[in-house]
């Protein structure tokens, strides 16, 4: 154990590729998702001698989106410079993007920690870039592979300031980006296809001291590993000062099958990237109109469903279950404008617990607003019992019926007859074992009353109207 | 040979066919090494398609049937595009530069391809990987650079028009060397869609050709926006039409290094203009001087960018290594002639941090101290004149070994360069051995108009 208390502080630059039609600098298709290597390219993205950039204003209006989202300033001037280097996924040997004058200014995002707190994680700038290639490098063969598909895809690299203090902090900024990206709809927001990737920069210090040298983990590409790779550069870290020893300024990798990050460069052979102006793109001028008409037509973002939410009276885990897919935060929103906040409540259960499978990132959007309403009425006039509203719910998500079809074809319309229910009640009562539980309810013991009621669904297969049962009981009792 | 000197043989009936064949002919009788390569199968197939059109009366275009050379460093189709180099040695290309697109609409027949410096870094065409390309009118002297090859087969009379590109006067100093007219438009006005970039900031397209009317034509089929370079600009197509235009001579321009020869010629043009009831004042440009200085860390850190994609990966010269390191070195080391990696070393030390603000930066302050000082010259003349080059052609081998006597060559075209300004190159008499010499006539930014109104005058006055 550590004798020193140290603090670990913590930055991140997160790179989203925005859902353009075409590339940021060429009319080739941007969405190489299921495309074949090599087939989403046209001279520029190759590199050709005598082809020019030029700038795709779609990805401008979706960084000025971006932007916004993060709180920050857009820029009225900016402008694009060259990052040079030789790599294979690289074909221009360099790469456009911005530093002087980036197009997206300071910002600041709020995140939520688990213990429901929030905290403000100030956004340096982001920049929008180009995505270079990828490479693979097959075994057993002496080349390596390139496929330039997604060179060209335009990113935007958003920076944070060092705000951060601990993996669960680094973990909520990186759920938070996520969450406003694909909210503000700039990115299709794949994870496991680096749509939204991650680098962390870590550093810790005795508390009190200035800054430690930093540590870059490049390329996390899930919440976990973000969490996972932090919390291991801290201990490393504290490890190593604990020696005495020294950390090394140098760029790191994530190794998911060891959980552990381990060193791919060090500063001292670290890239003269020979940044310049890139005089092929005039710069960029972004007049306040153009803002102001993206400003107007902004989406929600999660903050604001996130208030509506708490009015609502939801738990913070409820809502955040339901933010994590936007679709569904959408629904119980629109619910709540259309059918009040007791209706929305239920579906927000319904959304987060029943559908929220393990991946928690169950779609449920093809059900419908209408049909939800329609089941939630269901259970507001004991048709349905909450238990078997689940069981319809969950087979809407693959039929279009209606839900009373769904529970009429599943036999599970509660029964409200009655004589139906009478029948029951009397046949339980009059089983000798519940004798005892007759006589406590008789002397005042009412809760005893919930246990007869059990028995009746039991025997009814879940199907009576509990309310009716217990009217009966205590009539017959009485 | 002009432009319309073709005309009218169509007028006599000659058929695009025999007047394609004719110049393909003369390119291959060569006799000076301008053209790199001949392109047969497409001229002759366009031009029956033209000789088709003509028959059913159609119009073809301002250029009909008018055969052209192309520079070897703007992609055409059905041949290479080696930008004489080593490293683009056997690169075809797969589209065609936006001025060839634009030419062949208006019936222009491109026939073959010119002879350059390696990237068009130079100013002789000695730093071709094919061989330098000798002066069409002493064999012994060079055709100036990076275009000889374009301006050396206009002055051969195997085309009427030729391209080039002018980075720092690579158009118009050749042209000077060859005895005929080299335009090099305003930054932006021509397309650079298709043209192997030297320094994204300077490069421009413009025609040689034998007379200025021919090169306003030329000029006028190609310029204007285009959708793929971002930098294009729609340049002033009508201005009030100057009658008189007020000449401003350089001063620096006449200043020590000037050769006798070309001090007369320049000196003769004056005192015939002022015959001609032209105004003429003199004018002096005090930062001028260091427009080379800044040249020549602007563009080598232009170009080390732009030839960092010849890697040997994805096209070109490739040679193998036991490393990706190595076959960077290898493929680079191999595909680059000696000038091209005294540039890209001179580019890459520039940018590198800690000498960025010192070069790069101080550089772009003084470029624009340089342009100011143009804006306040055009305040008071329409037109600067100056010599295009400080010497008539030099023999061949003479400055090889030494690069900074060489990038003294530029030293008169460099400055409105980096101001991005319309200039031409006219032939304005000769030196001992018939050389010939050329008068730069300089006008301001996007005012082509107005520089080729006043070429066409001075065009008058020296031929008269």
């Amino acid at each position: 154990m550590s004798q020193t208390q140290y603090i670990p502080t913590i930055g991140i630059e997160c790179h989203v590729q925005l859902k353009t039609r075409t590339k940021l600098f060429s009319g080739a298709n941007n969405d190489a998702r299921d495309a074949k290597p090599n087939t989403m390219v046209s001279p520029i993205c190759f590199g050709l001698p005598g082809t020019l950039p030029v700038l795709n204003r779609e990805a401008v209006q979706l960084a000025i989106r971006a932007g916004l989202a993060l709180n920050a300033e857009i820029a009225e001037n900016s402008y694009f410079e060259r990052k040079h280097y030789f790599y294979p996924d690289l074909p221009k040997g360099y790469q456009i993007t911005q530093l002087a004058h980036p197009t997206i200014g300071a910002g600041s995002v709020t995140i939520h920690l688990e213990d429901g707190s929030d905290k403000v994680v100030r956004i340096h700038h982001a920049h929008i870039e180009e995505d270079a290639g990828k490479l693979t490098h097959p075994n057993g063969v002496d080349y390596s592979l390139v496929d330039l598909n997604r060179a060209g895809t335009p990113l935007i690299e958003i920076v944070s300031e060092p705000d951060m203090h601990s993996a669960s902090e680094a973990k909520a900024y990186a759920q938070e980006i996520y969450l406003l990206m694909t909210y503000v709809d700039v990115t299709y927001g794949d994870l496991y296809h680096g749509n939204i990737r991650f680098d962390v920069n870590v550093s810790v210090a005795p508390i009190g001291a200035p800054l430690g040298t930093r540590t870059e983990t490049k390329n996390l590409n899930s919440f976990k590993a973000v969490e996972r790779a932090v919390d291991f550069e801290i201990n490393r870290q504290v490890k190593l000062l604990d020696k005495n020893e020294r950390v090394v300024q140098e760029t790191r990798g994530w190794n998911e099958d060891r959980q552990a990050t381990f060193s791919q460069r060090s500063k001292e052979d670290a890239h003269d990237y020979r940044y310049f102006p890139d005089a092929d793109i005039p710069p960029l001028k972004i007049e306040r109109s153009e803002v102001e008409a993206v400003a107007k037509v902004m989406p929600k973002l999660p903050n604001q469903y996130r208030q509506e939410f708490t009015a609502m009276g939801l738990d913070g885990s409820v809502i955040t279950a339901l933010l994590g897919v936007k679709s569904n935060a959408e629904i119980v929103a629109e619910i709540y404008t259309i059918a009040g906040k007791e209706t929305a409540s239920r579906v927000a259960h319904w959304l987060s617990s029943v559908l929220g499978s393990a991946e928690g990132h169950t779609d449920i959007s093809s059900i419908g607003t209408a049909r939800l309403v329609e089941l939630s009425g269901m259970v507001d006039t004991a048709e349905l019992s909450s238990t078997a509203a689940k069981d319809v719910l969950i087979s809407m998500l693959s039929s279009p019926e209606s839900p009373r079809h769904i529970a009429e074809q599943k036999n599970l319309l509660q029964v409200s007859d009655e004589n139906a229910i009478a029948a029951i009640v009397e046949k339980v009562l009059a089983d000798p074992a519940n004798a005892k539980a007759i006589a406590d309810i008789k002397a005042g013991n009412d809760k005893v009353i919930g246990y007869l009621i059990g028995l009746i669904m039991k025997e009814s297969k879940g199907k009576a109207n509990p309310g009716l049962a217990q009217k009966l009981i205590r009539k017959r009792i009485s | 040979m002009t432009i319309s000197d073709i005309r009218q043989m169509y007028e006599k009936g000659t058929t695009v066919r025999e007047v394609v064949t004719e110049a393909i002919n003369r390119a291959r009788k060569d006799q000076n090494s301008a053209v790199l390569e001949v392109i047969e199968a497409r001229a002759l197939e366009r031009a029956d398609e033209l000789d088709a059109r003509i028959k059913k009366n159609e119009t073809i275009g301002r250029l009909a049937g008018v055969p052209f050379l192309a520079k070897d460093n703007i992609l055409t189709y059905d041949s290479k595009t080696t930008a004489s180099s080593h490293m683009l040695e056997n690169f075809e290309a797969p589209f065609q530069a936006t001025v060839i697109e634009r030419l062949e609409a208006e019936g222009a027949i491109c026939i073959g391809k010119t002879n350059l410096d390696s990237f068009a870094h130079g100013g002789s065409t000695e730093n071709s990987y094919f061989g330098p390309t000798s002066n069409a009118v002493d064999k012994k002297r060079v055709a100036g650079g990076s275009s000889g090859g374009s301006a050396t087969a206009v002055a051969a009379g195997i085309v009427p028009f030729a391209l080039g590109t002018d980075t720092g006067g690579s158009i118009r100093q050749p042209a000077s060397y060859n005895g005929v007219v080299g335009l090099k438009p305003s930054y932006g006005s021509v397309s650079r869609y298709g043209v192997v970039a030297m320094a994204s900031s300077t490069d421009v397209v413009g025609p040689i050709t034998t007379n200025t009317e021919d090169a306003e034509l030329v000029l006028n089929c190609m310029a204007g926006v285009d959708e793929r370079d971002s930098t294009t600009i729609k340049i002033e197509k009508t201005t009030p039409e100057l009658k008189k235009p007020r000449f401003g001579v350089i001063k620096e321009g006449l200043g020590e290094g000037i050769d006798p020869d070309v001090r007369r010629c320049t000196d003769n043009l004056i005192e015939s203009l002022r015959n001609n009831d032209y105004e003429v004042g003199e004018v002096s440009l005090p930062t001028s001087p260091y427009a080379l200085a800044v040249y020549y860390i602007i563009v080598p850190a232009e170009l080390s960018s732009n030839l960092a994609r010849y890697d040997g990966i994805k096209y070109g010269t490739q040679k193998t290594g036991d490393s990706l390191q190595a076959v960077y070195e290898n493929s680079r080391s191999e595909g680059f002639m000696d000038e091209n990696k005294r540039r890209i070393l001179i580019g890459n030390y520039v940018l590198s941090s800690g000498y960025y603000d010192a070069y790069y930066h101080k550089a772009q302050a003084v470029r624009t101290v340089i342009i100011r000082e143009y804006e306040e010259a055009f305040e008071k003349y329409d037109i600067l004149l100056s010599p295009t080059a400080p010497t008539p052609a030099f023999k061949l081998g003479k400055n090889v070994s030494d690069p900074l006597k060489m990038y003294l060559t530029d030293i008169l075209t460099v400055p409105p360069s980096l101001a991005g300004l319309p200039a031409i190159s006219l032939p304005n008499g000769t030196g001992q051995n018939n050389l010939p010499i050329g008068i730069q006539l300089v006008a301001p930014y996007r005012l082509d108009v107005n520089l080729i109104n006043a070429a066409k005058l001075v065009e008058e006055v020296i031929n008269r």
